[in-house]
């Protein structure tokens, strides 16, 4: 297996007497979406927020290549290749769907100190916007208000944002969430291609989707890691069916 | 450029002013009044519209911009050469200082820690004893340009405050629409979105708040020359909540809502009393509080107000 580009090292977060996340350690190498499955509360999105930066860790590690990022902010995170997608559609609803993108691709690329020059007809961030609303099928909605999307539209856009850094890995937090089934489809479709050119951390409730994408999976249980390993690993081990799947594993 | 259209509008209103029947000199001097306030608003706007940080302090770098004034004329030097970078310096040395401070508070926060600055600076102002303590400070003449006493020439002293709108106006205008200026506006709008993408908006914030600090001077530097006369109260918490109200009072969806937001405030704080006698503020008061309730786009709404209305 190639060199992991994120790995955990024994993370460790409590908030008061309550322990949310109790010694994760994972890697994700390239090319690999490594899914991390668990019931509601078992820490999810807290371990994405750890990893992002947007929470401070008690103890343990972060490292992403071969640095070691567990002391950086949110943004010195973003900007060395560690792009998120949020559970709850965070996007700029006053900006437009291009906008959005191009902010993305501004954070990247040079300085935004620049002050007189208008930043709306600026091709060197619209064109690599364009591109990354092309790869999840919005360039015909660039020009709409954000806040005018569909809920699906807004998902895909949340990725384009995420592509837009032009990221090394990809922490995406339950990127189906809230979608109907052919927006499901449709964002499964535009995760597979992504696959191809990224590394993920995926973390998502729709078992079907998780197992049509994953490589590997991680299950978490009340902070816990319990399991690691292939999706066939996973659907047969007995812990993991006990604790999470249950009846849904045999669907 | 449509979007510019207003803006431009007023600037040209104003320049044609004095020969359409605002020549006179107390009309001249309250034009001059409203421009000099509409630097203040404009510079506020791109805190309070722009950046989303509604300062209650902004009153203190006028001050500062006029206090540079006061203390160069008591050391005897009166050129604008001078003057004018010092004005704009001391005001934004202030708000790079005090800002850098209160830019990592928010919302409720970031008014209270402003408003306290500004009360700093007003109670500061008025121990200088030195400069007239409370009573203030009267100059005893304009600031000079190039040694000859331009300013005094109501005319040229009305062009002079409608160029510094002009630059205020255009520069705050370029710099919303830039890279930089971008980065604000995503920060108002959603802030982890702005960091999840990589920026920590401090530093933007913090180079706004100083730039509209040493816009506020340039204000201060007019309203010293204008009123030729400087006292603390330019400096307190009530003057700063009257510049807040001009940016709401026009509105926050363009710079030039601020612009047409002081020009009728102080146009009515002049009107209102030789309209009412000295119980004034008892119409004034309510007539503000309503326009908030009912022009929920300020004054510079107020077409696409009328426009919702009429089409029911």
């Amino acid at each position: 297996m190639a060199d992991p580009l994120l790995q955990l090292r024994g993370l460790q977060k409590s908030f008061g007497g309550l322990r949310v996340t109790d010694g994760v350690s994972l890697d994700v190498v390239p090319g690999e979406i490594h899914a991390v499955i668990g019931p509601n509360g078992a820490g999810k999105t807290t371990l994405i927020n750890e990893v992002t930066g947007r929470l401070a860790l008690d103890a343990g590690q972060v490292l992403f290549g071969a640095e070691d990022i567990t002391h950086l902010s949110m943004a010195a995170r973003a900007r060395r290749g560690l792009a998120r997608s949020f559970q709850i559609t965070s996007i700029l609803p006053g900006f437009s769907v291009l906008e959005n993108a191009a902010l993305a691709v501004q954070a990247r690329q040079g300085s935004s100190f620049r002050f007189f020059r208008p930043v709306a007809q600026d091709a060197a961030l619209n064109i690599p916007a364009l591109a990354a609303l092309e790869a999840v099928g919005l360039r015909d909605r660039a020009s709409l208000p954000a806040g005018a999307l569909s809920h699906g539209e807004k998902r895909q856009l949340e990725l384009a944002v995420a592509l837009a850094t032009a990221p090394k890995l990809m922490l995406l937090d339950e990127p189906l969430a809230g979608a109907g089934p052919e927006e499901t489809a449709r964002l499964i479709e535009i995760l597979l291609r992504l696959k191809q050119d990224y590394a993920i951390l995926l973390i998502e409730h729709d078992m079907q989707a998780v197992f049509a994408l994953a490589d590997r999976i991680s299950v978490l249980v009340y902070g816990r890691l319990i399991a690691t390993g292939s999706v066939a690993e996973i659907r047969a081990d007995a812990e993991v069916r006990a604790a999470y799947l249950g009846e849904d594993a045999e669907a | 450029m449509r979007r510019d259209a207003p803006a431009i509008a007023v600037l040209l209103l104003l320049a044609l002013a004095p020969f359409a029947g605002f020549g006179e000199g107390h009309e001249l001097t309250l034009l001059a009044r409203g421009m000099i306030f509409g630097i203040g608003a404009v510079s506020l706007a791109l805190l309070v519209g722009g950046a989303g940080l509604a300062s209650l302090g902004h009153a203190a770098s006028l001050g500062f911009g006029a206090y540079a004034v006061v203390v160069l004329d008591a050391a005897g030097i009166t050129s604008l050469a001078v003057v004018l970078p010092a004005a704009m310096l001391a005001a934004a040395g202030f708000s790079l200082a005090t800002g850098a401070i209160a830019i990592r508070t928010s919302g409720v926060h970031f008014i209270m820690i402003t408003l306290a600055f500004g009360q700093m600076a007003y109670f500061t102002a008025a121990s200088l004893s030195a400069y007239g303590g409370d009573d203030g400070y009267t100059l005893y003449g304009r600031t000079e340009v190039w040694g000859s006493r331009l300013l005094e020439n109501r005319l040229a002293f009305h062009y002079l405050c409608l160029g510094a709108l002009a630059f205020a106006w255009g520069l705050c205008r370029l710099l919303l629409a830039s890279r930089f200026g971008r980065v604000l506006r995503a920060s108002r709008e959603n802030e982890l979105r702005v960091q999840a993408v990589g920026f920590s908006p401090y530093p933007y914030r913090l180079l706004a708040y100083v730039i509209a600090g040493a816009l506020g001077g340039l204000a201060g530097l007019l309203l010293a020359n204008s009123a030729e006369f400087i006292a603390p109260t330019y400096l307190s918490w009530q003057r700063s909540g009257e510049l807040l109200f001009m940016v709401i009072l026009g509105g926050l969806g363009g710079l030039h809502g601020a612009m047409i937001g002081a020009l009728v405030f102080v146009g009515l704080e002049d009107w209102l009393p030789q309209l009412l006698g000295e119980h004034w503020r008892l119409v004034f008061g309510p007539l503000l509080i309503l326009s908030v309730l009912f022009l929920r786009g300020g004054l510079a709404g107020l077409p696409a107000t009328l426009g919702g209305l009429r089409r029911g």
